[in-house]
Parts: C-alpha cells; structure tokens; sequence
C-alpha cells in the first residue's frame, strides 16, 4: 500500500486499484473546527482536479478536489455524521471517500510523506 | 506581514501564547488560539480575555458637546448619567449607518468607542460635523480588552474589587495591579462582562493578571464572532453599512424617543417615516436546516429564484450546533416563523426566521439576582 500527498493538503492512500482519499492533518490543523463535510456517493465519477467534496470550518467553506480520478466506491457517511474526525484523524477515520482508479498513471508525480513535509515546511 | 497591517500593543504576547494571527481592520489580530469551538464554549461557561485594542477610544469634551453630539447621533444623551454608556450610531444624511458605537458620559466628556475598521472615517466625520469648540482626542495610547463570561466577575473582581456592584451598561474607574482602568459592563457576547480600558504601555501586565485567573483564556477574533452572531449582535461593515437604516436593522431602539419626535439629527425625516410607515427590508435571524453553513452573500430567494434579500452573517452555532445566520428579508417575511429560502453556491436551503437573540443573553441588569 503506498500514500502519495498533493500541494492541495490531500492524500491518497492506494491498495490495489482502489485509493482511499482526504485531506492531510496538516490542512485540518489550518482549517481549523470542521463542522460540515459533503461527501461524493457511490457511483459517482470524479474528475482529477474537479471538486468533489465539500469541507466547512466554523470560519469557512472549502472545495476538495479529486487528486486522482475514477469512480466513488464509498463516501465516509461516518463522516458526514460527526464532521469533527477530520480534526481528530485526518489521516485514518477522517478519509473523505474512496474510488477505483481509472488512470493509475495519474498518480506519478505526486508526493511521497517526506516530500509532503519538506513542501509544508515551505509553506 | 504587509506593511500596511499595523501591530497592536500586545502582539508580542498573543503570539507566545500560541495565536494564529490575521490581518484585520488593518491589523494583525489573534483569529484563535487553541480553537474557535473550545474558545466559544469557554466564553459562554467561564470568562474569555479578548483584545480589541484595535477599536477606536475617543474622547469627546468641551463646551456644549452633549449638544454637538446630539446633532450626529440619535441617541438622548440629556438622559444619560454619569458613569452610564448606551448603544448608538452616526448616521449620514440619508439615514445610512456610518458606524455604530457606545457612548459613554464621563464627567464633563464622553467616552466613545468605534469600530477598528472604520475609526479614521468617524473621526473624519465628527471633525467635520462638530463645532471647534468641541475637542475630539483620539486615544491611540489606550488599549482595550474585555473579559467576558459568566465567571468575569468572580475574576474581575479578585483583581479590581468594586466592579462586582457595576450594573449592565455601567461603567466606572478602577485600578488593577496600580495600573489605572475604565471598567464598564459591557461587551458583544451576549454574556455578563466588562470591558477594559487601560493605557498600551501597561496592557500587557493588565492581561497577564487576568490571564492568571483559573476562569480566564485568551479568546480570538474567530469566536468573537460566533459568540456575537449567537447573541443577534450587528457587525458593521457586514450587517450594517452605508445604505442601511436603523429601522431596516432593527435598531429602532438606539433612536431614542424624544428624539423621534424633535429631530436633530442627520436621515431624521427618513427614520421617523420608517418606523411610522415600516421598511422593504428588515434585519432578521434565520435558523437554517441541516448541518451546512449558509454564509455571508447568500441571497434570500422567492419561489422563483429571483433575489429578495441578502444573508449578512452566517455560520455554525457551537451552542445550538446547527447553522444559524442573520439576513435581510422583506417586511412580509420578516414575522418568526417564516419559511424562507436560501442560496448559496447553486444549492437551494431552507431556513426559518426566529428571535434573536439565537442564545438568550446573560446581562448582570441593575436590580437583578447576583
């Protein structure tokens, strides 16, 4: 299993043709109370670099863009109930959805952790 | 940092305590320190520290100026005591909303406080509006803090002792730890709590004592406002501008009553008109279904999408855990109970017009049960 990182503060973590997606603790932290979260369902197709789930702070409303694309699998429906996990596991309970990948080739460039950290630092 | 956004006097201070600062009204401010949620909370079962030290503190004084300052706001200040501050507005000719503001009669001046963001066009205004006879001073040396919650006064009072016997819109002067302060009991939570003036050189030793409290914790600008969103507090600049009335934003009450009737002051004819014959337009609360914020610039919708009004605030209650938002809707809409509909991003919501305060205020009123 391997987790590949975006400059938009996402990850994907990728088993076989299936990616699990969310948003990193470093843009939870950022976000700051996350108090509503809107998911994509199950047979939708999402589009690498279209929106495909809402994420809204007591301060703000934020787009998450599919970092990869291909067909929604599951939304975290656990999520959309308590939109709290993303500030207390953003990158275990708190993943957004998952989907199959259509274009697996999509994922080369993306970050590995390290240089997502060396790219936080940065920022 | 950009050079335009200027420090205020405990900068320093807010960043050892782990703030995440933003500019706003000019400045770099606290937005939050371990969190708004927590922070909010807080405030509503203990005591919060805020500084707002970015407000404008202005002292009016001189020859005839309850006279000159009545021909700029609507308030009667003949009824005013000494010590006693009230809610009030400079008004432009039109009866437009320049900025809203307390003010306070202190002996032989009055204290006033604006907002941050609009300080410099008020005294612009007040300069130009008021005879030479009268001085306006800015007092740029003074920071402003408020500690508010209901355990203010337990914290307040172990370091001013007094300030427990201040009522409700009362204020009075006080030391805390040698340093001289204007004490009032005021604020923009909802809660029971003081605001406190003390000189910008001392500021810092003022907030660290308060800080020392077990009551008290820093609060940010991000909480600051869900707490005065909850409480049904205007904010200028978001529900209050230039092209609305006092009527429209249910501030009716800041006109005072022998002013309705005798004038005086700038967009009189417009407001009495208003009250007596009613607005297109009025300023109300709206309790919004599911879980979503709606938020500032979402328009208020008729059955058939046309635009009728306008959401001014907006966003997520941490006491009711739900969405909440102030809006203008027309008259007809206005009345609680009122289904309306909400756009926002090409999503349509539904929402309820409902009383405000959205959380019931805790004032310490005079005669009141302690």
């Amino acid at each position: 299993m391997s987790v590949y990182y975006t400059e938009e503060h996402e990850w994907i973590s990728v088993d076989g043709d299936i990616a699990t997606v969310g948003i990193t603790d470093f843009a939870q932290g950022q976000l700051g109370d996350i108090v509503f979260v809107e998911v994509p369902q199950a047979g939708a197709q999402v589009q690498k670099g279209k929106e495909a789930a809402v994420v809204e702070s007591v301060k703000a409303a934020s787009d998450v863009y599919a970092p990869v694309s291909g067909e929604v699998v599951e939304g975290n429906q656990a999520l959309v109930d308590d939109p709290a996990l993303v500030n207390g596991a953003a990158e275990g309970e708190g993943w957004f959805f998952k989907l199959r990948l259509s274009n697996p080739s999509e994922l080369e460039g993306l970050m590995d952790a390290d240089a997502y950290k060396a790219f936080c630092d940065s920022q | 940092m950009s050079e335009s956004e200027k420090t205020l006097p405990l900068d320093g201070w807010h960043r050892q305590l782990g703030a995440r600062m933003v500019p706003f009204a000019g400045y770099q401010m606290p937005i939050q320190y371990e969190g708004i949620i927590a922070e909010h909370r807080w405030t509503r079962e203990s005591a919060g520290l805020f500084d707002v030290s970015h407000m404008g503190q202005l002292i009016v004084a001189g020859r005839d100026s309850e006279k000159a300052l009545e021909s700029v706001l609507p308030a009667d200040l003949g009824l005013l005591q000494d010590g006693r501050l009230r809610y009030s507005l400079l008004l432009t000719d039109g009866g437009g909303i320049i900025d809203d503001l307390m003010v306070t009669r202190r002996g032989d001046h009055f204290y006033l406080v604006v907002n941050g963001a609009t300080k410099e066009g008020d005294i612009a205004h007040l300069r130009e509006k008021l005879p030479e006879m009268v001085v306006i001073d800015h007092m740029k040396e003074q920071a402003l803090l408020a500690l508010q919650g209901p355990k203010a006064v337990e914290a307040l009072a172990r370091l001013a002792p007094g300030v427990e016997a201040l009522s409700f819109m009362t204020g009075g002067a006080f030391q805390i730890g040698g340093t001289a302060a204007w004490i009032s009991r005021s604020g923009y939570t909802g809660e029971d709590g003081f605001e406190i003036s003390v000189p910008a050189r001392s500021a810092e030793g003022v907030a660290a004592l308060l800080l020392d409290q077990p009551e008290v914790k820093p609060i940010g600008l991000g909480a600051r406002d869900s707490l005065r969103l909850e409480a049904g507090l205007p904010l200028y600049g978001h529900d209050l501008d230039g092209t609305t009335t006092p009527v429209e934003a249910d501030l009716g009450f800041a006109v005072s009553k022998r002013r309705r009737a005798d004038g005086g002051f700038p967009g009189w004819h417009r407001i009495v008109k208003e009250i007596e014959e009613g607005t297109i337009t009025r300023r109300v609360g709206l309790s919004v279904e599911g879980r979503q914020p709606v938020r500032e610039g979402a328009m208020v919708v008729d059955g058939e999408g046309n635009e009728v009004g306008r959401v001014t605030s907006g966003g997520f209650s941490p006491m009711l855990e739900a969405p909440i938002a102030m809006a203008y809707v027309p008259a007809a809409s206005a009345a609680p109970g009122t289904a309306v509909s909400l756009a926002q991003r090409g999503k349509i919501f539904q929402a309820r017009v409902v009383p405000m305060p959205f959380v019931p205020h805790r004032y310490h009123r005079k005669g009141a049960a302690a």
